[in-house]
């Protein structure tokens, strides 16, 4: 047992834990999510420490014997990337458990053991380098996500838990079939000895088109988001943030592992679209979520629109902005997580989400409404703080390769500032009228609690960003090596014109 | 020529345990009756016993009509097992209804006897006693229930479809033999191949063979007595022949198939892999319609034929085929081990439910997770399998199909993978449903409390615990399929 299996361990023990324990009081059953969790953060934590920053490959690699009639093993190792995206999942996790600490009191264990499942499945995802296991993890984070939202939600939980559920299995099967045909020609699910796999271009489209869509319908992108907006408004609040902060970086974290260096040829062919894509997918879900009275659904669809910015970073193919997408992968993370927490502790308060219903709240809640502020700064790329170090490399790279798509994602992120800081407006300004807005209280201690890792990493990650970028480079050059970068480079003036 | 008995010893157990259960059943009286229950579980584990010890061996006996080898004896075993759990969540059932437990138990286990025969048969003779010895007891016990309308209703339909593919089987039998000169599978695929194969009344004679089994695995068009039968037959009779009856059905269809045919399998292959398209789309697309569970998991049972039948239509004739008819038998195998774990595990849920209510629309199960929060589990966790979620087994089943597809990739294979996709997609919708009324819905008032049992509990527990297991390790059930092979006697 290594440090990733142990990472991946703790939280299923935790979980055991709550499913043999005869007797335990709410209390001790919040102590074990609790505890499992922070354990988990600190063996992430060790995982770094032991972490190679000059090294670009796989690392920490762990083997252990599975399925020896098909030769798949249980693969576990990390790269930058997926070590940054371990770090998010186990430090969110335990914030989540913190924050439902009052108000998920209906079938707790139950609550909580999903999240501690949830959460190994996570890390499996990132951690997986054999393609059989990637897909097990890949498609066991849909349960305890389908029993989250479907549970605990809201009132329509149950038609969002089943849409969540079918769009990304059919997503997740056409990957299956396209790993079965890898398998076919590798003789083996290992990921390195797939990657080194000489495809022909024919097969390269099949295959490319199989992933790219499960992963799209992750991300998601235009036009396979629509389950997203239900989902995440329907699904508690520690559902949300889970849902926004991690899994949908399991489809831009798939693109970036699988479907770039597996098939390079494919990807330098289909990037155009993709750029495309994610610029309807920006533009589409800033001007949708202008118009949304409803602020979880007004957040949902801000997720659309940035997540567009990550794959259109991500297909862009350029170390600054392919860098910076792996960024702005945590930022989202963290800004849209922190929102939706925020949220979430607003409708405890009042019970509703409706943006009519609030106004002034800023004087009575003066502690939430700052906190509400700083995160959509972030949300919409101040410069200072950590949404500006993801969002601009990634318009400069993009802007560098493709000058259509650079200008036309650049509105999104104007768009970004219009949408957060209206429905501010909206929430926190204004006349405080109406006995509702008059008696909201601020946020308690243990909320702020809660918060506070998020708002100092936002501000740290804003002003220092360059650990993560030491972190995440050598993996993502590895990649563009892979696909070949050069030779988009040397015809950018092709790719513009299949683009306008 | 000497019988060689070791070679038979499952069968001969079976059959003793069987009139000792009959006549057990004339000793006992009132209450004490219930004990041939156990009586039967007993003479099952000594016949898994002696198939254990079969396990490697290569034994031919009565000629070359029987024959035991890695194949036949891993199909033995899944049949065996399956009869294990079936007499596990039989016993309350019957030993608190009025039913006649001895002759239950009898005709239970006399069917079973024709099952384990089923695997080892290498003549068309012999297949055909198989399948009337699975049958015939079958027709009876599904009208078990005989004040019941709905169970006279099942029996009546059962045997009436049943009578009328067994004809049809006979008469294609019969015609196969006239054409080839022999009833030995091996010496009709040699007769096929050094004579003149377009023969089109050999070909007719070959469908009319095929549409035989489809009517015992439920393939569309031969389904609709399925959820009839099963709705009205006793619950655990549901069971066996959802389960065990089936896996018999495809026992037979694979020896005909793959052994016999095997040199026309440019025919048929096309023709049953048109029929596993129809089979699960038709059995997917009438259960999301259904409000009652039983109904649900037949039509799901349908489906789920569809699936076993995709590896038929992927079959090659010729000797560079062997890889990929290897591929798909075994592919079939694992999923019907996989599918009687999972299946007899639902209904078991199910009649833990409804043993004592009758209750069984899906509306009643609402609020499962508060009555029982372990019966709720166990049900998730085998519809799950049943759509193939991960960690499950049924995800490993639906990936030997699609692995059995890649060996060799053709355009037709392709179709067939994407309705598999597509299928998978469309059952989660209403297990999705189920298990949305399990752990969503509120309980109505006044339900009585739930006894399971200790037998039905264990098994139900056992079941799920295997279903997880070997979701999350594999290798427990490949390790065995992978080296089976029914055409190295071929």
């Amino acid at each position: 047992m290594g440090w990733i299996s142990i990472t991946i361990a703790l939280p299923l023990v935790g979980a055991l834990v709550l499913a043999v324990a005869p007797e335990l009081s709410a209390r001790g059953v919040r102590a074990v999510g609790m505890g499992a969790t922070v354990l988990t953060l600190l063996t992430s934590v060790a995982l770094l420490t032991q972490f190679d920053l000059s090294e670009p490959g796989l690392q920490l690699l762990e083997r252990f014997t599975w399925i020896p009639a098909i030769g798949a093993d249980v693969a576990l190792a990390v790269d930058g990337v997926s070590l940054l995206l371990i770090l998010l999942t186990t430090l969110l996790t335990p914030l989540i458990l913190f924050a439902s600490w009052s108000s998920v009191t209906d079938r707790l264990r139950g609550y909580v053991a999903a999240f501690l499942v949830l959460e190994a499945a996570v890390i499996g995802v990132f951690a997986s380098v054999d393609l059989l296991l990637f897909y097990v993890f890949f498609e066991f984070t849909l349960i305890p996500m389908y029993l989250i939202i479907g549970i605990w939600g809201g009132t329509l939980r149950r038609y969002a838990a089943v849409k969540f559920f079918l769009y990304t299995l059919l997503g997740g099967l056409l990957m299956l079939v396209a790993i079965l045909y890898l398998f076919g020609q590798a003789g083996t699910f290992d990921y390195e000895a797939v990657r080194a796999l000489e495809l022909t271009i024919t097969e390269q489209r099949w295959l490319f088109v199989a992933f790219a869509l499960a992963f799209a319908v992750k991300v998601p992108l235009f036009p396979v988001h629509t389950w997203l907006p239900d989902a995440h408004t329907e699904a508690p609040t520690g559902g949300s943030v889970f849902l926004a902060g991690v899994l949908l970086k399991m489809g831009t974290f798939g693109l970036l592992r699988y479907a770039l260096p597996i098939f390079p040829d494919a990807t330098v062919e289909f990037a155009p679209w993709l750029l495309a894509i994610s610029v309807v997918g920006i533009l589409y879900g800033a001007v949708v979520a202008l118009m949304q009275a409803d602020i979880k659904r007004l957040i949902a669809y801000s997720s659309v629109s940035h997540m567009g910015f990550v794959v259109l970073g991500t297909f862009a193919l350029n170390a600054t902005a392919t860098s910076a997408s792996v960024i702005q992968m945590v930022n989202h993370g963290l800004s849209t997580g922190a929102l939706f927490l925020l949220i979430g502790f607003l409708y405890e308060r009042r019970h509703t989400r409706q943006i009519a219903a609030f106004g002034g709240l800023a004087k009575q809640v003066p502690v939430m409404a700052g906190l509400w502020l700083v995160v959509s700064m972030s949300s919409l790329a101040l410069p200072g703080l950590n949404g500006f170090v993801g969002e601009f490399p990634i318009l400069l790279g993009t802007f560098q390769e493709n000058r259509t798509a650079g200008v036309l994602a650049a509105f999104g992120a104007v768009l970004a500032a219009v949408y957060l800081l209206w429905a501010y407006q909206r929430i926190f300004h204004g006349p405080l009228e109406g006995a509702d807005n008059q008696n909201t209280v601020d946020l308690k201690p243990r909320e702020i609690g809660v918060l506070t890792p998020i708002v100092v990493l936002i501000v740290a990650i804003g002003l220092y960003p360059q650990p993560m970028f030491d972190l995440v480079e050598p993996s993502v050059d590895r990649v563009l090596t892979e696909v070949g970068v050069s030779e988009l480079e040397v015809e950018p003036a092709a790719t513009t014109s299949e683009e306008g | 020529m000497p019988i060689d008995f070791i070679a038979i010893m499952p069968e001969i157990v079976l059959t003793v345990t069987a009139l000792l259960v009959l006549a057990a059943d004339l000793a006992l009286r009132g209450d004490a009756k219930q004990l041939v229950n156990p009586l039967a579980t007993f003479g099952t584990l000594i016949a898994i016993g002696f198939t254990v010890f079969l396990w490697g061996d290569e034994r031919t006996t009565f000629g070359t009509m029987f024959v035991v080898d890695a194949y036949a004896v891993v199909f033995k075993l899944v049949f065996l097992v399956a009869l294990l759990a079936i007499l596990g969540i039989s016993w309350r059932f019957f030993a608190e209804g009025r039913y006649f437990q001895g002759e239950y138990y009898f005709l239970l286990l006399t069917s079973f006897i024709g099952m384990v025969l089923m695997p080892s048969a290498r003549d068309l003779l012999l297949l055909f006693v198989a399948l009337e010895t699975v049958s015939i007891p079958a027709f009876v016990m599904a009208g078990l229930r005989k004040r019941d309308l709905y169970s006279s209703e099942a029996a009546l339909k059962f045997f009436i479809i049943g009578v009328l593919s067994v004809a049809l089987m006979l008469f294609g039998m019969s015609m196969v033999y006239g054409f080839t000169g022999t009833t030995d599978l091996v010496g009709i695929a040699e007769a096929i191949r050094a004579g003149d194969a377009d023969v089109p009344l050999l070909l007719g004679s070959v469908m009319l063979v095929i549409v035989g089994f489809g009517f015992k695995v439920s393939a569309v068009p031969f389904h609709f007595w399925a959820p009839d039968t099963y709705a009205g037959s006793p619950m655990p009779v549901a069971a066996m022949l959802a389960v065990a009856s089936k896996a018999a059905g495809f026992a037979g269809l694979i020896a005909i198939a793959f052994v016999a045919f095997e040199p026309l399998a440019e025919v048929w292959a096309p023709v049953l892999g048109v029929i596993a398209i129809l089979t699960m789309t038709l059995g997917n697309l009438i259960a999301l319609q259904q409000r009652d569970l039983i109904r649900l998991l037949a039509y799901s049972s349908v489906a789920q034929a569809g699936y076993m039948l995709v590896p038929f239509g992927l079959a090659r004739s010729g000797s560079d085929a062997i890889a990929v008819n290897d591929a798909a038998v075994q592919a079939v195998l694992f999923y019907l081990a996989a599918y009687a774990v999972m299946n007899i595990g639902a209904f078991g849920v199910a009649i833990a439910v409804n043993r004592r209510t009758g209750l069984r629309s899906i509306a009643d199960y609402a609020g499962l997770s508060a009555r029982s929060p372990l019966l709720a589990l166990a049900l998730t966790v085998f519809l799950l399998s049943l759509g193939g979620a991960p960690p499950t087994v049924g995800l490993w089943a639906k990936f030997a199909i699609l692995e059995a597809i890649t060996v060799d990739v053709t355009a037709f294979g392709v179709v067939l993978g994407s309705f598999v996709v597509i299928n998978s997609v469309i059952a989660f919708f209403y297990y999705l449903k189920v298990v949305k009324t399990l752990w969503m819905d509120e309980a109505r008032e006044g339900l009585p409390t739930l006894q399971p049992g200790f037998n039905l509990s264990a098994v139900v527990v056992v079941l799920m615990v295997g279903t997880v297991v070997l979701g999350v390790l594999p290798g427990l059930i490949t390790d065995f399929t992978s080296i089976t092979s029914v055409l190295a006697t071929g």
